[in-house]
């Protein structure tokens, strides 16, 4: 009896992003599957957060296709962002709103029913309750960071986009953040897609990496599967091979 | 692990395809808050036009008595300045609406939604109307007491003035926002000042005719020149001047597509540089 292979929710054809001269992010192919938690990792200017954008539909490609749950990007997006969200520190929340003044105005742009329950179980979740009436602006790095992550979460997104999403954060809140991930991940059965360059935290949330340099992607698998390819001992060894070694793109026994 | 208080039902988001009023009231929302949230702010709105009507009442009365032309008609002047300032207003009112999205670096945030581009100008439009009323409704009633002139005098062309002038102030709004876009906020002062350009050509306190011919044929392309036209000739004439009005019209149309055009393509070319997530103070 045939299998039936499940359509993965994310399918990335020869994404190409150029600006000028200089290629961003150069001919990526992946596929991510319902249920992962997937990491793009990398240096800074490895086109991380560039792909994430075109995920979103907030930066247009050079060239390729970006297909999420089916729908091409580039002509339906509309029809894929209710069910998709993400949180980054390069965008910010409307600093004099309220935390809950902001979590209402994206729960109605997202026609989320059932608004003012949901923002109150956010904020239970979250613990972001004590501060829901205080100015978005007037909040800690990591109050901040838990209220975006809230706004990321109100529609109840399928596909989760997180860049850098523990960047600035003290281990404490930065671990209380991974676990809310990891939870979150674990009962809704979401696809998450995280950018960033923190090795622990990727070794700990994620099943599969994609290394990128220079806009490709070097090299893929889980970091039990990375760390034993490159014989070393932590994901960030792998990561500094990758980075700095002569022979960057292969792993070290392909080198020799 | 964390506990989640409640696991995920879905769907509860409607995946839809079309126009949701529901996202143009969500904007809207988000600019009320903004004026509720600043006093300052709301009070700017109103103190600008109260000085300029207060400087003109008293300009006004001073010509009446030196000036036949202004004698005619005596709140021609009044009426003038509170109607440009409506078109200034407009405009501001959707510049400013959307440079507060990019001061509080918030487009990115935004445009990952399922709002649609038009969405947003529709919210930018009706908040450039409440920024409008609240500015000019003020000054309008002042001028009553003060200077025993009301503008509401005017009748039902008053009604065909305000709507031109803010449909070239919407026109004019969406083309700053898209050069905005297209060159960052460091041309965000273009939202102060664009409007000004327009203002000696526009023939607000003075007939057309004592423009150089050359600068009339300019008068002409734009609708508030046939407007401040056609509200001198309510004053003057007593006759509501039909060929003005529907070259205003026709006007309006083409400054509200050049301007709609202007702002949806530097808007693709803001995704195409990927400015809506770099874009802010």
């Amino acid at each position: 009896m045939m299998q039936r292979v499940p359509e993965p929710v994310v399918s990335v054809s020869h994404l190409t992003k150029r600006f000028g001269d200089i290629v961003a992010v150069d001919s990526l192919d992946f596929s991510l599957a319902r249920g992962v938690t997937a990491a793009l990792l990398g240096g800074n200017g490895a086109g991380k957060t560039t792909t994430l954008s075109m995920l979103l539909g907030l930066l247009l490609p050079s060239a390729g296709c970006i297909e999420i749950f089916g729908e091409n990007m580039l002509t339906h997006r509309h029809r894929v962002l209710p069910r998709v969200n993400f949180s980054s520190p390069y965008v910010d929340l409307p600093h004099r709103l309220t935390v809950r003044q902001n979590l209402t105005v994206y729960g109605r742009l997202y026609r989320i029913r059932g608004l003012s329950q949901r923002i109150e179980s956010l904020a239970a979740d979250l613990q972001i309750g004590e501060f829901l009436d205080r100015p978005f602006g007037k909040l800690s790095a990591g109050q901040k960071t838990r209220v975006a992550l809230a706004k990321a979460l109100l529609n109840e997104p399928e596909l989760l986009l997180l860049d850098e999403p523990t960047a600035s954060l003290d281990p404490d809140t930065g671990d209380w953040v991974r676990s809310y991930i990891e939870a979150y991940r674990h009962h809704g059965n979401a696809t998450i897609l995280l950018a960033s360059h923190n090795m622990s935290e990727v070794e700990r949330l994620c099943s599969d990496v994609m290394m990128m340099k220079k806009g490709r992607i070097v090299d893929r698998g889980s970091p039990s599967e990375l760390i034993a390819r490159y014989g070393r001992a932590t994901l960030e060894q792998v990561f500094l091979d990758i980075a700095r070694g002569p022979h960057g793109d292969l792993p070290r026994e392909a080198a020799q | 692990m964390t506990a989640l208080s409640a696991a995920p039902t879905r769907p509860r988001v409607p995946i839809d395809d079309g126009f949701a009023p529901a996202r143009v009231w969500a904007m809207m929302l988000r600019y009320l808050y903004l004026l509720r949230s600043s006093w300052p702010r709301t009070l700017e709105l109103v103190y600008w036009p109260a000085i300029q009507m207060i400087l003109w009442g008293f300009m006004s009365r001073f010509l009446m008595t030196n000036s036949s032309w202004v004698a005619r008609a005596g709140g021609v002047l009044l009426a003038a300045v509170m109607l440009w300032d409506v078109m200034f207003r407009g405009q501001l009112g959707v510049s400013v609406s959307f440079l507060e999205e990019m001061w509080s670096r918030n487009l990115g945030h935004l445009f990952a939604t399922p709002l649609r581009p038009y969405e947003w100008v529709i919210s930018l439009i009706f908040m450039s109307l409440v920024r409008v009323a609240i500015g000019a409704i003020p000054s309008a009633l002042l001028a009553i007491p003060l200077y025993h002139y009301s503008i509401f005098s005017l009748g039902l062309p008053l009604i065909a003035f305000f709507s031109l002038l803010m449909f070239m102030g919407w026109a004019m709004g969406l083309a700053i926002c898209g050069l905005i876009l297209r060159n960052g906020l460091g041309a965000e002062s273009i939202a102060w000042f664009a409007v000004f350009i327009l203002a000696p050509v526009s023939a607000i306190y003075y007939p057309v005719s004592i423009l150089p011919w050359w600068l009339q044929y300019v008068a002409w392309c734009l609708p508030s020149a046939h407007v401040f036209e056609g509200m001198r000739a309510v004053m003057f004439q007593h006759t509501f001047p039909v060929d003005h009005f529907l070259a205003a019209v026709g006007l309006d149309f083409v400054w509200l597509a050049a301007g709609g055009i202007v702002f949806l393509i530097f808007m693709r070319q803001a995704r195409r540089r990927g400015a809506l997530m770099q874009m802010g103070e």
